[in-house]
């Protein structure tokens, strides 16, 4: 499996990416850790005709924290996972991140690259709608900011212009307890379904909630009704079962390899329950 | 499409070809560099038997452009070897049945040196886990698990030694 013929470049700055991007339009595509784009490349289901690799953009690596936290792009799922004060001030990372694809995929795959792919699949998407972050996009009209929550438009789109990189994702150092649950055929596959869950509480009663759910729609799901009605609950299971038939409002699974419809909305249910126990317990 | 003239420090040895850049490192190695010991399987990132040392991390060879590999450091099977002949983990796999018909063995292998210099002391389950990305269709895990462990123990031996 060999892809078709592309130019090469590795330009060192942001500018000069963003130049290649405007210059090439549609024919030219970053690439990060490559782990998702080489395969559709493989496959041919990307045509690119210039490619432009990342990986020298110091400008994308690093993270950065104090009362909010700045993650580069180009950080690798592995230097997240390795990262222990960032395991400290947000240990949900490392609980999701481990638990996406295998140790040498983890070692190249790229948090930017799993955030900006698009695909429904990825398990960072919903972890950065839980955390409510926000990823800085620079193109050759300047940065904005986008909200993750408001990001996925349906698979593979994105509210990501073709010449803008994403050079950082931020959010603010998350309280409470936490969890990512994950259900999957096997070690290193996309989950069937997966769910993201920060919990805040105080003398046993949920003061906020916050939940989101992976591979269940064709975006990543943010469901504000389920994490509203766990609020000033004890997270008791008829508040469990009340966030759980909220959230099944919110996705649209599709019937695929993975499973029809009805198991996968069974499915979603109880790793939410899990989630959610799992969050409060941590609270 | 254009060649692109690529340098590569494998194995100890620079090295330089010339590659187009859609080119897979592992195609690299193997055909222009003559180092066949780096198998290819599944060619999908799932089973692991191209798995090279870059940069002080393993690696999917299948799954890096040679463009990208331009300017890195790799160790292949080929490097695990000592001038004083097989590494503890070669002389491990053979002892523990670590392999039957060997075609996961390179992958394994790179793989296991790596994880043992990251983490020297695994518990099976951190063998295991660390050895994840790697599919082997005959042994059943077992003895490789085993191997890994021993090499393992051993190595902290000869360390403790010298
Ligand atoms: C066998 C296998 C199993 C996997 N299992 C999982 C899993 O369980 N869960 C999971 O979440 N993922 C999984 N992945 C995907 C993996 O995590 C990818 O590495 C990740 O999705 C993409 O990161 P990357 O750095 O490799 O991005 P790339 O492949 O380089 O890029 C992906 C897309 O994002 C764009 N892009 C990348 N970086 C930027 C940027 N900074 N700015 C703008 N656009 C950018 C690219 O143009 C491309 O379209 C798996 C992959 C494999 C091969
Ligand atoms: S050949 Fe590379 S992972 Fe199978
Ligand atoms: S020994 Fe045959 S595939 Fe592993």
């Amino acid at each position: 499996m060999i892809p078709a013929a592309f130019e090469y470049h590795r330009p060192k700055a942001v500018a000069d990416a963003i130049s290649l991007l405007t210059q090439h339009g549609d024919d030219a595509r970053a690439m990060a850790g490559g782990h998702s784009l080489i395969p559709m490349m493989k496959l041919r289901m990307a045509h690119i005709g210039h490619l432009v690799d990342l990986q020298d953009i110091a400008d994308l690596k690093g993270v950065t924290i104090g009362a909010s936290i700045r993650i580069g792009a180009l950080t690798t799922q592995a230097e997240l996972i390795n990262n222990t004060a960032l395991t400290t001030a947000a240990p949900i990372l490392k609980e999701a991140a481990l638990q996406i694809a295998d140790p040498q995929i983890r070692n190249v795959g790229t948090v930017g690259g799993n955030v900006a792919n698009g695909d429904p699949g990825n398990d960072m998407p919903g972890l950065m709608q839980c955390l409510d972050a926000t990823y800085t996009l620079t193109g050759p009209r300047g940065s904005r900011d986008v909200r993750a929550r408001d990001f996925y438009q349906s698979a593979y789109f994105t509210s990501r212009k073709d010449d803008e990189l994403l050079v950082a994702i931020t959010f603010a150092k998350p309280v409470g307890g936490y969890a990512y649950e994950k259900q999957k055929r096997k070690i290193g596959d996309y989950a069937t379904a997966a769910a993201a869950v920060q919990i805040a509480a105080s003398g046993g009663r949920v003061t906020a909630a916050s939940i989101a759910m992976t591979n269940l729609s064709d975006t990543p799901v943010y469901s504000a009704a389920a994490g509203a009605a766990l609020v000033g609950t004890a997270c008791d299971a008829a508040a469990i079962k009340s966030a759980v038939t909220a959230m099944l409002l919110d996705i649209n699974p599709a019937s695929d390899n993975r499973g029809p419809v009805e198991f996968k909305r069974h499915l979603a249910g109880v790793i939410l329950g899990r989630a959610i126990a799992r969050a409060f317990s941590r609270a | 499409m254009k060649k692109m003239h690529i340098e590569l420090t494998v194995n100890g040895q620079p090295m330089e070809t010339l590659a187009e850049p859609r080119e897979l490192l592992v195609h690299v190695l193997r055909e222009r560099l003559g180092l066949t010991g780096t198998h290819i399987g599944c060619e999908t990132s799932h089973c692991g038997v191209c798995t090279v040392d870059m940069n002080g991390k393993s690696v999917k060879s299948c799954t890096v452009f040679a463009a990208q590999a331009n300017g890195a450091t790799i160790t292949t099977i080929e490097g695990i070897a000592g001038a004083d002949g097989m590494h503890i983990l070669q002389s491990s796999f053979r002892e523990h049945h670590g392999l039957q018909c060997g075609y996961c063995t390179p992958g394994m292998i790179t793989r296991a040196w790596r994880l043992l210099q990251e983490n020297p002391s695994p518990t099976e389950e951190e063998v295991r886990f660390g050895m994840a990305g790697n599919l082997c269709r005959c042994t059943g895990y077992q003895n490789i698990v085993k191997a890994i462990l021993h090499a393992a123990s051993e190595m902290s031996a000869k360390e403790a030694a010298e």
